[in-house]
């Protein structure tokens, strides 16, 4: 064990360059795939953010008790896709509509009655916020006999829906694509230490080292180089969030979670591009 | 030791590399492979370290049997030989006593005992004072003395030299060739393929004659007195 570690951290000293080079390759390609995974992270909360604003108002009719009205609320409450519905009265509507459209002020303080009419305005709970869910309490609102008129944005519910599917396949899509040239590349380079390192391994063979003594620094000084490409690369990544945080458009760095796991899948590629590399390399020799 | 029976070997694009080989060679016997380039000797030598297997016949060796070991057992089989080569082949970025040492740490030899060993044979070989230097910085014969230390160092029983003394000037040939018969009587087996009859000539060990693939004299059958004593 000691020999392995010694000989993977020669092998450091002794092509500081090549190593370099390793190191500086997967780092940047893990760097694209981070930043791949920003603009995924960023979008996915924009969404969420407007996702949390799909909203459907059940209008009462004009005299509905106050009674029925509140045990008709608890009952929405108790539907398991909604997350909260709250009780607007016609006075506090029409505060609202004071409150919110300076424009017509004057038009509403003449007013010698209030005609707007109440509500029960229902928020989704996360996850429940599509358009089949959306219909589908809407539909459940409209049977309750108090309910006049039940109003969502149909169609922006739909584009929305559209959009969240178009972001994961694109996402799906494109990341996987990424992650792919991130693990050619790092294969490559993995395989490129293991070429240059022919003859030694010839040697090796020659004096009676077996595949696995053989192998075994070559796995460690890979996962090393996926270990230290991936921390660069979250380096690389949080720089580059500062950056566009300080100059563009405030957005969100990864969770530690998610930063951890670019580090783990460049350590794990860098272990099983070597496994590969080496196990290929010793087959044909 | 070595055993060859009706040995047979034909390379994928080559043709036939061996015809009917057949020998035996035994515990602490030195025995000469001769034969122009491309008549077989290297092939010979490949087979007792199972770099190739024969395409039919036995090649035993030292209790192995080469053309059914499992590719597990090939390392093992090695640390029972010694291999030298014409080209040396030491590592460039370790000095002469790493890459004895080196030999040593692949065989999973005690840590502590490997540079008393090293230096062992280094001083065998007659090079204990150039231990720090890098193969640039020592002569071709010098090179090929740090190779047969590391040959040496896991005292194995037969010591495979291949041309030894192709890549050397005539006095690093006699330093080496010396070298290899005092390792053989100190009881290692030396099998040594050359084309440099004159050094054949020299001394009165079996010959192993090879042309086309085919065993066209042996000292230990056609004159069974002359020269070779212990065959």
């Amino acid at each position: 064990m000691t020999l392995t570690v010694r000989e993977a951290l020669l092998a450091f000293r002794r092509a500081p360059l090549l190593s370099a080079l390793s190191v500086t390759t997967i780092a940047f390609s893990l760097f694209v795939l981070g930043l791949f995974g920003l603009v995924a992270v960023n979008l996915r909360q924009a969404l969420r953010g407007v996702a949390e604003r799909v909203e459907i108002v059940a209008y009462l009719l004009p005299g509905t008790p106050i009674e029925t009205v509140l045990l008709g609320e608890q009952d929405i409450e108790a539907f398991p896709e909604v997350a909260s519905a709250a009780h607007i009265s016609e006075d506090s509507a029409l505060a609202r509509a004071r409150r919110e459209l300076v424009e017509f002020r004057d038009l509403l303080r003449e007013l010698e009655r209030n005609p707007l009419p109440a509500s029960i305005e229902v928020k989704l709970k996360p996850g429940y916020q599509d358009a089949t869910n959306v219909n589908a309490v809407a539909e459940r609102l409209r049977g309750f006999g108090f309910v006049d008129d039940v109003r969502f944005g149909r169609d922006w519910v739909e584009k929305l829906d559209k959009l969240r599917r178009l972001a994961a396949a694109v996402g799906v899509v494109v990341g996987a694509a990424f992650a792919t040239v991130a693990v050619i590349i790092i294969g490559t380079t993995i395989r490129m230490a293991v070429l240059q390192r022919s003859r030694e391994i010839a040697i090796m063979r020659l004096v009676g080292a077996t595949d696995g003594f053989i192998r075994r620094p070559f796995l460690l000084q890979g996962a090393l180089k996926g270990l230290l490409g991936g921390l660069v690369a979250i380096g690389l990544s949080y720089a580059a969030y500062a950056l566009i945080n300080r100059f563009l458009i405030e957005s969100s760095f990864f969770t530690v979670t998610q930063a951890l796991g670019i580090v783990v899948f460049g350590t794990v590629i860098g272990l099983m591009g070597s496994l590969l590399s080496v196990g290929r390399h010793l087959r044909r020799v | 030791m070595i055993k060859f029976t009706n040995v047979f070997k034909t390379y994928a694009k080559g043709g036939l590399a061996l015809k009917d080989v057949s020998f035996h060679i035994a515990k602490g016997e030195f025995a000469f492979l001769t034969g122009h380039s491309g008549a077989g000797k290297s092939t010979v030598l490949k087979l007792v370290y199972a770099d190739e297997r024969p395409t039919s016949g036995a090649v035993r060796v030292s209790g192995f049997t080469v053309a059914d070991l499992p590719p597990r057992d090939v390392p093992h089989l090695r640390r029972r030989l010694g291999i030298v080569f014409q080209d040396f082949r030491l590592l460039e970025d370790r000095t002469a006593e790493e890459n004895v040492a080196f030999a040593l740490e692949v065989t999973g030899a005690r840590r502590s005992a490997i540079p008393a060993r090293v230096m062992r044979v280094l001083t065998q070989v007659g090079l204990a004072a150039k231990a720090g230097a890098y193969p640039r910085e020592l002569s071709g014969g010098e090179q090929q003395r740090v190779a047969i230390a590391r040959a040496l160092v896991n005292e194995p029983q037969v010591l495979l030299a291949d041309e030894p003394t192709g890549n050397l000037d005539e006095r690093a040939t006699r330093g080496v060739f010396q070298l290899l018969r005092d390792i053989n009587a100190s009881g290692t087996a030396v099998v040594m393929a050359t084309h440099d009859l004159e050094m054949v000539r020299s001394a009165p060990y079996r010959v192993i004659e090879l042309q086309e693939g085919a065993v066209v004299y042996d000292s230990a059958v056609d004159e069974p007195t002359a020269g070779d004593a212990q065959a």
